[in-house]
């Protein structure tokens, strides 16, 4: 059980260090280096989907697959939790 | 000013939860530290998309200038739904092991087997 | 779960109602302000959760069918699909926002630049803000109430 704890430990300490040499020499904080895509939707997202909310327009028109695969994985989760807890005495 | 800070606060989010995950044997609190380790990189995600002193992209009454990026807020509503659906299945499972056992040690439950 | 005492009930059944309204604000001008169909939907199911704590499951379990509220989920879904595959009838590609620019229901384009904010812009978006909005609230609530009533009868010790 005091072996079990110390090898824990040091998997712990390696792992932050690793995590913070790959703080320390990211980018500054505030620079996108490519931003071309960003660019076009953000000039173009009120004469072509006609909504004033840039975030709503990437998530239901430009990018609308993804929201359909949420909304399946949604729909899963709910019927595979019902699916777990169901009651004996169900009619 | 800010110099990278925000990457600092993701490295505390990510180790606490790494912490509960690894050293803790009650079965809710290991579900707790899952948790916080998604909340970690959901930030990670949102603070890739920032300018300097830039405003939200959203047009209505917006005081002008540039802009910080659309997409990458996107991806990050998808990826807290898909947390909420995870957690909901996990957090079902530990009903019926508690069902099942009486107990919720991590310890208790590797050892009987029936 | 038993209910709490009736102070609780009193302020609860109070706050419900402006709880939801806000909720349903958010939803409905998702297109205009932050805000939209996932995240009116999380404030409309917390509200019903505080309603679920506060009343008792036996009080709920005498109102409300689980299945009737799957229904409910299923119509959202169902409603999201048929919205997309309409984009697939009337125009080019799947997805394909056909009410920009028509003059039948949200068809106005604003301006470019910073404006006042018109409800009737946004083609296809307010109705699909309100498909997932409805499948996020009915699928939330199912997951709370169905760990509701599956730990009231879950014997070894005092669980509440």
């Amino acid at each position: 059980m005091k072996q079990r704890t110390i090898a824990a430990a040091i998997f712990f300490i390696i792992v932050a260090i690793f995590f913070i040499m790959a703080a320390w020499s990211m980018r500054p904080f505030g620079t996108p280096e490519q931003s071309a895509m960003d660019d076009y939707i953000i000039q173009n997202t009120q004469e072509e989907t006609g909504a004033n909310n840039g975030v709503t327009s990437v998530v239901f028109d430009y990018r609308g697959f993804d929201t359909l695969g949420e909304a399946t994985i949604l729909f899963t989760a709910v019927a595979a939790v019902v699916m777990i807890l169901r009651r004996e005495d169900h009619e | 000013m800010i110099y990278n800070l925000p990457y600092f606060a993701v490295i505390g989010l990510i180790l606490v939860g790494l912490y509960a995950l690894v050293f803790k044997r009650n079965l809710i609190k290991m579900v707790i530290g899952i948790t916080l380790i998604e909340s970690g990189v959901n930030l990670f995600l949102i603070t890739l998309g920032f300018r300097e002193d830039s405003t939200a992209p959203i047009y209505t009454t917006s005081p002008g200038g540039i802009m910080s990026l659309p997409v990458p807020q996107a991806l990050t509503l998808t990826s807290i739904v898909i947390g909420v659906a995870v957690l909901a299945l996990m957090l079902s499972l530990v009903i019926q092991i508690y069902r099942h056992y009486k107990t919720l040690d991590a310890n208790e439950i590797r050892r009987l087997r029936e | 779960m038993s209910e709490m005492s009736k102070i609780i009930r009193t302020i609860t059944s109070i706050a419900f109602p402006f709880a939801m309204i806000y909720g349903l604000y958010v939803i409905a001008h998702g297109h205009l302000t932050p805000g939209g169909g996932f995240q009116g939907g999380a404030i409309v199911a917390s509200s019903c959760a505080m309603i679920l704590v506060a009343f008792g499951s036996p009080w709920i379990n005498d109102r409300l069918k689980e299945k009737n509220l799957s229904a409910l989920e299923s119509l959202g879904a169902l409603g999201f699909i048929s919205l997309a595959l309409l984009g697939l009838v009337f125009g080019i590609a799947f997805f394909h926002n056909f009410l920009v620019g028509s003059d039948v229901l949200f068809g106005t384009i604003p301006a470019f630049g910073s404006s006042v904010a018109d409800i009737n812009t946004g083609g296809v978006l307010p109705l699909m803000n309100f498909a997932v909005g409805l499948k996020v609230i009915a699928g939330l609530f199912v997951i709370v109430l169905v760990m509701a009533y599956t730990t009231t009868h879950l014997q070894g010790g005092s669980k509440k």
